[in-house]
């Protein structure tokens, strides 16, 4: 069965199924296929149905959920508080037109029930009843939309967007909508190449990892549709956890530990990340779609619950320092694992 | 990747030009087909050949690919095939390729084009009137010759500079070479010896490389590759990959599918092991030493050469 999704839910509830297993995990794209965790490049086709021990995800390139409202809100008071969230770098409006153009048709085809999209020429019309919006707009033409055309298509899908210019053989980052990052934030990397952006990140260039991933990306051809997870942890349901706003949750990361409500605050937070070439303009979109879950909810599935305290406590000290997690990972894991 | 075809029905043959046809392929249904980048080309398989061609559309929502056919009697054949088409014949064609795509950061495109090398630019020109980028295009051609003149002196105004003769060409490219403003890029596209002389002339006037841009059909496409056999020695069978079929999906056909993921060379999850046989590694997964060594192939992407590969599988 389908689990309706347009609704704004509640806090997470059990379900009628009986399993006790709650409705955020049912989608979850857990990201774990064994006991331990290594960079790799693992790119697959999108989209494509992945079954799961909760349930199942994967059927769109866009999902909406029950979080899409809250979601959308959400960003919008982040954007009104720091508008540098969002930038594109003056060649890039073209690619920002090319990701109207190639995302509302797909939004459309998915969710008939809620959302139109029709064209003739460069005259369109978007129909999103989830957002009771109804908007005729010509392509091109900034105005036609009354705001800025990244901050539109950012109104209309909960994933972060990030838009790669691809030039003298490689991957630049030049634009981008990005309110819900975990721990890096747009306004530093906006203008870097793809291999400087991934400086800091440990392993992956003695394994080639970046490199590989940015000629993968440059042959992609216009249309190539592509998705990979990543996942870190997050304290709270929070969203924006971006360097930006680190005086906000930083010390967090600490004080938690102290907590005897630790699993309900603790999230495991899932990136679905797809990158698709723009058929117009050939530049890369990638588009990051966050999910938390907390160690409470997560603990519902038994498999999961196992796993990730097994991922936890494996992981090598250099990753858990980057992602952030070092400080409570053990506790996290121990939590788990019952121990 | 996008390896998918196209059966399209010819809707339109227009004679361009002496020797010159343009042909107009559309969905059968009269729907869209995908959009594309300008400067993308198609790649025509008929009568048993593949031949790249421009599209000279602007790449916008477009409801047909038009391309111009030069008749090449000495060519492999390719041409005449194409140009004995009439319309409600039906073609196969790839998805677009974009290989030739206008830089987003450029201040300045200068087109430069021979003969039937305008077709891609024509292309460019539409698509630069879309956005408003600032465009010349430098057209030699042979008297009563020319394809899409028409066209590029209505698109292009007072932006296009014609030339009939190899001596008016060469003063008029050295002119346009000294005289651009600084991040103007360089398009170039027509027979070999013209981009070559064009490219050198741009070089020898301090032009950088990395503004120069010759179409260069097909670069990003690993290709349908030759047809092998390879041995699984575990289960002694052998499978036979045809052309356009890679090794893994050959496998998967036999039942003797493997672990796989991006099914594009990147990820590593389908690699194989060799046990005779020289692979042609086409991934970008093993290392160079790793591809020497011979010992382990992609096979979402790698193939064989003849039928001298043997598996652990």
């Amino acid at each position: 069965m389908t689990p309706a999704p347009f609704t704004d839910t509640a806090p997470p509830r059990a379900t009628a199924f009986g399993d006790g297993i709650v409705e955020r995990a049912r989608h979850l794209p857990f990201p774990f296929s064994s006991d331990s965790y290594r960079y790799s490049a693992n790119v697959e086709p999108a989209p494509g149905r992945v079954d799961t021990d909760a349930g199942h995800w994967g059927e769109n390139i866009i999902d909406i959920d029950g979080d899409y409202r809250s979601d959308l809100a959400e960003r919008a008071e982040i954007l009104a508080r720091d508008p540098s969230r969002c930038q594109a770098l003056s060649h890039m409006r073209t690619a920002v037109w090319d990701v109207i153009e190639t995302l509302l048709p797909i939004m459309a085809t998915d969710y008939p029930e809620v959302m139109a999209f029709q064209r003739d020429g460069l005259h369109c019309s978007w129909r999103n009843d989830l957002l009771g919006l109804q908007l005729d707009f010509v392509i091109g033409d900034d105005s036609s939309l009354g705001m800025d055309p990244l901050v539109f298509i950012g109104g209309q899908v909960q994933d972060d967007i990030a838009l790669l210019d691809a030039r003298d053989g490689a991957l630049w980052l030049d634009a981008g909508l990005v309110t819900f990052a975990a721990d890096w934030c747009l306004g530093f990397d906006v203008g870097m190449r793809f291999t400087e952006i991934h400086g800091p990140v440990p392993r992956v260039h003695e394994e080639r990892i970046v490199s590989r991933a940015e000629q993968f990306l440059l042959r992609l051809q216009p249309g190539d549709k592509f998705r990979r997870t990543n996942w870190t942890m997050t304290v709270d349901r929070r969203l924006d956890t971006s360097t930006d706003s680190y005086p906000e949750w930083g010390a967090d990361r600490r004080l938690v530990l102290l907590d005897p409500t630790l699993p309900d605050r603790l999230h495991l937070r899932v990136e679905v990340q797809h990158l698709i070439r723009l058929p117009r303009t050939g530049a890369v979109l990638f588009l990051v779609r966050s999910y938390l879950v907390s160690l409470t909810e997560l603990a519902t599935v038994p498999a999961w619950r196992q796993r990730l305290g097994q991922v936890l406590a494996e992981l090598p000290p250099d990753m858990a320092e980057y992602k952030g997690i070092d400080r409570y990972r053990a506790a996290a894991s121990a939590w788990l694992l019952g121990t | 990747m996008s390896s998918a075809l196209l059966d399209l029905v010819v809707r339109d043959v227009t004679v361009a030009a002496p020797d010159i046809r343009s042909l107009a392929f559309e969905a059968a249904d009269g729907g869209l087909l995908p959009a594309y980048v300008a400067g993308s080309h198609i790649v025509v398989h008929r009568g048993g050949r593949t031949n790249s061609y421009s599209l000279t559309g602007s790449g916008s929502n477009p409801s047909d690919y038009t391309i111009s056919v030069l008749r090449q009697p000495d060519g492999a054949g390719g041409s005449l095939a194409l140009h004995a088409l009439t319309v409600g014949d039906t073609v196969r064609v790839s998805a677009p390729r974009s290989a030739f795509a206008p830089v987003t950061t450029a201040r300045r495109h200068l087109l430069i084009a021979a003969g039937i090398g305008i077709t891609p630019m024509i292309s460019h020109l539409k698509a630069g009137g879309e956005w408003q980028r600032p465009t010349t295009l430098l057209y030699r051609y042979r008297p009563g010759a020319a394809a899409h003149l028409d066209e590029a002196r209505a698109l292009a105004g007072a932006a296009l500079v014609e030339s009939t003769s190899r001596e008016r060409f060469a003063v008029v490219l050295a002119e346009h070479l000294s005289s651009q403003p600084l991040g103007t890029h360089l398009y170039v596209c027509g027979p070999a010896g013209f981009s070559a002389s064009v490219l050198q002339a741009a070089a020898d006037a301090g032009w950088p490389a990395s503004r120069l841009h010759s179409e260069a059909f097909a670069a990003a496409d690993l290709g349908p590759g030759e047809p092998f056999r390879v041995h699984l020695a575990r289960s002694d069978v052998n499978v036979d990959v045809p052309a356009g079929v890679s090794l893994l999906e050959a496998l998967e056909g036999a039942d003797h599918g493997v672990p796989n993921m991006c099914r594009s060379g990147i990820c590593g999850e389908c690699i194989v092991p060799v046990l005779r046989g020289r692979p042609e590694h086409r991934d970008l997964y093993l290392s160079d030493d790793e591809k020497a060594d011979n010992a382990s192939m992609m096979c979402c992407v790698s193939r064989g050469h003849d039928n001298e590969l043997e598996l652990d599988l």
